[in-house]
């Protein structure tokens, strides 16, 4: 246990031991359980990625804890942060969904689903739901759609966008790589399929290296009108 | 000279003329909170093995600044002394700059004494220096060495606690690496065996522990020499990346220009006599 600074007076020398009082231990309703989550959006596909590694503190809980979350058809989401409220708020959103097919007979969109999902958030405003939400998928025209979340419900649609414990390491290379932002004489093509899922493995091969909460797996959810699609892939285990 | 003036004598000990200053900062007002910089620490897995003819030191080589990996080969196996080698865990400056400060002064030693320095010379100097600091150091180190009276495998903590042992693990990373030594140790070990026993060991702390990564090394001191194995296992995990993120001339863009031409104002020629020439 290290001594405070409190323990030394104005002239620098250690002050005579006294019991400083009873000291009050918080107990914190969150816990942060780490993870990385990646969505992007294409002309005719979205992608949304995570790995799968669920830690508390400098341990492992889980190599194969997964943190997209599959809604409909043609949306997934992606939740990193506290892990309870991530299957909490899932669960409640799966509920909502379900009501919603059973008054409107029919599925929610990617956009109502955003939106919703933003009301629920801040129906919680003064005890927050510890979560960064991505949704990813196809809007009522087929083209791709990214929406990201703050843990209290503010959102925006987005081309591409990460979230989660290496989102500060993956966010600028995407920039540059999707948004072909800081450069200039640079031919600017239209992101193919491939080239979105080779994209995104790398830059999670890098945030492996450099970030310790994220690594063990990839899992990549494909979105495209003929529905959706995984891959899974290695990543550092240690 | 007028310099010695200037500069006053070094006072010994931490000085703790900023800690008031800082408190006041760090609780501030609201607008005003600044926070302390944090030390990289080296979140970490060290074990350290006695055989049967010596010393088996092994440690992990990732250095984390709290969640970010900020070397990923670096080395934690110091050199104290020919026959003495010390693995560090916590901080990273005070294991750095503790061992150096302790193999100067067993260098100083040897000098005068004309001895091999013994380990637990070592291990009373440190635990003296750790001990007069009051924990400020954040160094937990494992020291191993073989000299005159046989093999010695010793633990000294921040605050100067001294532990002398068989088998030990220390670092972030020691619940698992501990694990794996309870089960295996043996005495009167043979090399191979306890090389296996120390790998294995800092393995299980690279892969239970996000502190501890990367590579192995290992550090085999025995009667004869030292055997400094780095890396002794390397990381399995060198994913290749599918691009090249490589950037052609003239892709940043050039904003402002700004030429500043020097002018010669004077030139002039010395001749100097250098080791080199005749």
């Amino acid at each position: 246990m290290m001594i405070s600074a409190r323990a030394y007076g104005d002239n620098g020398k250690m002050k005579e031991y006294h019991y400083t009082g009873p000291v009050e231990h918080k107990f914190s309703p969150y816990a942060f359980n780490g993870g990385t989550v990646l969505a992007v959006a294409g002309e005719d596909f979205a992608l949304v990625a995570s790995d799968t590694r669920l830690s508390e503190g400098y341990s492992i809980h889980s190599r194969d804890s997964p943190k997209c979350y599959k809604l409909t058809d043609t949306t997934v989401i992606g939740c990193s942060g506290f892990h309870g409220d991530c299957l909490t708020l899932t669960k409640i959103i799966e509920a909502r969904l379900k009501m919603y097919k059973h008054s409107n007979n029919k599925s929610m969109t990617s956009g109502a689903i955003a939106a919703m999902l933003s009301t629920i958030l801040y129906g919680k405003r003064f005890f927050p739901y510890y979560v960064y939400n991505i949704i990813g998928g196809l809007d009522e025209e087929g083209r791709g759609a990214v929406y990201s979340f703050d843990p209290v419900g503010s959102y925006q649609r987005d081309t591409y966008k990460a979230g989660g414990s290496a989102s500060a390491m993956l966010q600028p290379l995407l920039d540059n790589q999707i948004g072909f932002k800081n450069m200039e004489n640079v031919e600017q093509l239209p992101l193919t399929l491939e080239k979105a899922v080779q994209l995104v493995k790398d830059v999670f091969i890098s945030a492996a290296e450099r970030d310790v909460y994220t690594g063990d797996a990839l899992k990549i959810c494909i979105i495209t009108k003929e529905g959706i699609r995984e891959e899974i892939v290695p990543l550092r285990k240690d | 000279m007028a310099l010695s003036n200037v500069l006053e004598p070094a006072v010994s000990g931490f000085n703790f003329e900023n800690s008031t200053r800082n408190t006041v900062l760090e609780n501030g007002s609201e607008e005003g909170k600044i926070k302390a910089p944090k030390p990289m620490k080296t979140g970490t897995t060290i074990a350290g093995v006695v055989y049967k003819d010596g010393v088996v030191l092994g440690a992990d080589t990732r250095a984390t600044s709290e969640e970010v990996v900020a070397d990923k080969m670096c080395a934690k196996i110091h050199y104290i002394a020919p026959n003495i080698y010390c693995c560090g865990a916590g901080t990273a400056a005070d294991t750095e700059k503790t061992t150096d400060m302790l193999s100067s002064n067993l260098t100083i030693f040897s000098m005068n004494s004309g001895r091999n320095p013994r380990v637990v010379m070592a291990v009373n100097i440190l635990q003296d220096m750790l001990f007069r600091y009051r924990g400020m150091i954040g160094a937990h180190l494992i020291l191993g060495g073989v000299d005159c009276t046989g093999s010695h495998l010793y633990t000294v903590g921040p605050y100067g606690s001294m532990d002398k042992v068989p088998y030990l693990a220390m670092g972030s990373g020691k619940l698992p690496a501990m694990g794996i030594l309870e089960d295996r140790f043996k005495g009167n070990m043979d090399l191979e065996e306890a090389k296996a026993l120390v790998s294995d060991a800092i393995h299980a702390g690279i892969m239970s522990d996000l502190g501890s990564g990367n590579n192995t090394d290992l550090c085999v001191i025995t009667k004869e020499g030292v055997d400094y194995i780095r890396p002794h296992r390397e990381s399995l995990y060198n994913y290749k990346r599918q691009a090249k993120y490589k950037y052609k001339p003239g892709t940043t863009p050039v904003l402002t220009k700004t030429v500043n031409q020097l002018e010669l104002v004077h030139e002039t020629v010395q001749m100097m006599e250098t080791a080199g020439s005749s």
